[in-house]
């Protein structure tokens, strides 16, 4: 049989073919996207309205409805996911209750978007009487990325060394206060990643939306939370299946894409960028 | 008498950590807690800032009297009781925030928000932590930026700035180089015209320089406590005996 030097570099060149190819998949995605994306983009494509049954033209509303989905969404569920992840990991004394509430959490994470979607429609939608709307959409996508940030901003608590909080407790501070002064500052470039990472993952969400915000195509901007908008993920799929002319707006598709790609590339570096940023404020 | 124990009894669980404790301290001495390690030392000096309160399934009897009064009585207010015991920890643990406002924390906790008087709240305990001269320059740089020794100096400041009447240490130099430990062992020393001070050590030499009073732990029970210069030359328990002259732990 082999030696086991020789299995042990059998064994390291596959996972090296491994690990390669995926590289490769993501560099041909990317590629992909961007060798057709590009040739569209331009100042007007960014700025302009869709023209011509949406075979031409920019994509401007969809950018403006996916920002202000992140917005509306992140309203809803950052102060109501950092406040549960303080409450679960500094406050509940009862372990069994926190176990439970994380194992509710861990399984909201994991339910399908489009049954977010579903239940967006029947609740914000019809009986809270919303309509269609951004309000609706955004509290549908809050809820989708709610145990995103709590799990993040829990991991980000339970970070903070022990030291610190008894430090503090230690000299009359209460629990309260030693949240508010020493544990959340220390881990605030933690949660705030955590938060970013959920942007991208909002602003990429298509079923969510689907039935509770998204229009196929609006002649002007949202006005209020009641209105519906445009945002860039749907806008990808209409125009890639169901437009007026789907061969000719294929460019406009390729060119929606390479937006959406890169706000959520954007967003990640911003998300190191600001980690980075506070870890020099605070060295640990 | 500035700390009382009256027949202390804790309980981790059913693990009896503390065996009917009963201790008088007088105000203005050091009293340095010896005893080898897992006897209940850390335990007991936490009783008396209550720190044990947030464990689980800990059972305390018996009274713990600071100035007279029982701090487990149902009026007496933890934060409160905190401003005047105040604690230092083995390992330094300031804040990841400035110099200043490591030692300016516990006055703002506790509603001050004269901006003066903290200044100079900062300034007297800075001086009375022998850190002053090292840091006057520095005081709004990051407090990580000092030495394990200055760190732990800064926690002692940052300690007195509340003006408290009781310093509890847990083995605050066991994690510092011996200059640093000396600088400590110094301060002590100075620090107890003002302050009453108890000090867990596992180094006996430490206990016999910096304290006028030694209590001997052994398995959750003070087996002896008396002055240290009689412990150390002229122990009554043949247990202390053993354990100072090295045949135990
Ligand atoms: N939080 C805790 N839960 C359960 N047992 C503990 C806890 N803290 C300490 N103990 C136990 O209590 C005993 C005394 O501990 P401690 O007071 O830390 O001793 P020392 O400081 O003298 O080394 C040890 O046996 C230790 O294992
Ligand atoms: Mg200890």
């Amino acid at each position: 049989m082999f030696s086991k030097n020789i299995q042990q570099k059998i064994a390291f060149h596959i996972f090296r073919l491994l690990s390669f190819s995926i590289l490769g998949v993501l560099v041909w995605i990317l590629g992909f996207i961007i060798y057709n994306g590009i040739q569209v983009i331009n100042w007007e494509f960014i700025t302009a309205f869709p023209k011509e049954g949406m075979t031409e033209g920019g994509i401007f509303p969809a950018i403006i409805g996916t920002i202000y989905l992140v917005i509306g969404s992140m309203m809803f569920a950052v102060p109501l996911g950092i406040m549960s992840a303080i409450y679960i990991s500094e406050y509940a004394s009862n372990q069994k209750w926190v176990k439970f509430i994380r194992i509710m959490t861990n399984n909201l994470a994991s339910i399908p978007s489009i049954v977010f979607g579903l239940f967006g429609m029947a609740l914000f939608v019809h009986t809270f009487g919303f309509g269609d709307s951004i309000l609706a959409g955004s509290l549908t996508l809050g809820i989708l990325i709610i145990p995103l940030v709590i799990r993040t901003t829990e991991e980000a608590l339970k970070a903070v060394p022990e030291s610190y909080r008894l430090g503090s407790i230690a000299l009359g501070a209460t629990k309260f206060q030693t949240i508010k002064n020493v544990v959340f500052p220390i881990a605030f470039p933690n949660i705030m990643t955590g938060i970013i990472l959920s942007v991208g993952r909002v602003s990429g969400e298509t079923a969510p939306i689907l039935f509770t915000v998204a229009a196929y195509f609006l002649p002007k901007l949202p006005q209020s939370i009641f209105d519906q908008a445009m945002a860039l993920p749907y806008h990808l799929y209409v125009i890639a299946t169901s437009g007026t002319d789907i061969e000719a707006s294929k460019p406009i598709a390729y060119g929606t894409a390479f937006v959406l790609i890169s706000i959520v590339l954007i967003i990640n570096l911003l998300a190191g960028w600001i980690r980075r940023y506070f870890e020099k404020q605070n060295p640990k | 008498m500035m700390i009382e124990a009256k027949n202390i009894n804790f309980y981790y669980g059913n693990f009896h950590a503390l065996k009917g404790i009963n201790i008088a301290i007088p105000a203005n001495t050091v009293t340095a807690l010896i005893g080898p390690s897992g006897c209940g030392k850390s335990t007991f000096l936490r009783l008396f800032n209550r720190m044990n309160d947030t464990i689980e399934n800990a059972k305390l009897t018996g009274e713990c009297l600071v100035n007279g009064q029982n701090i487990y009585d149902k009026t007496v207010q933890v934060d409160a009781l905190r401003k005047n015991v105040g604690m230092v920890f083995q390992k330094p643990n300031p804040f990841p925030k400035s110099i200043y406002e490591n030692v300016a924390y516990g006055l703002k906790v506790n509603g001050v928000s004269d901006k003066k008087y903290i200044a100079e709240r900062v300034e007297q305990s800075l001086v009375a932590a022998a850190l002053w001269d090292e840091v006057k320059d520095k005081l709004h740089q990051s407090a990580f930026a000092l030495s394990g020794g200055q760190q732990q100096r800064l926690c002692i400041a940052r300690a007195l700035a509340i003006s408290p009447s009781v310093l509890l240490m847990d083995e605050p130099a066991s994690a510092l180089d011996p200059i640093s430990t000396s600088k400590i062992e110094e301060l002590i020393h100075g620090l107890k015209e003002k302050y009453t001070i108890v000090i867990v050590t596992h180094n006996m030499q430490q206990a016999a320089r910096v304290s006028d009073k030694t209590g001997f732990f052994m398995y959750g029970e003070l087996i002896e406590y008396s002055d240290t210069k009689k412990m150390f030359l002229n122990p009554e328990n043949i247990q202390t005996q053993n354990y100072i002259t090295g045949r135990f732990g």
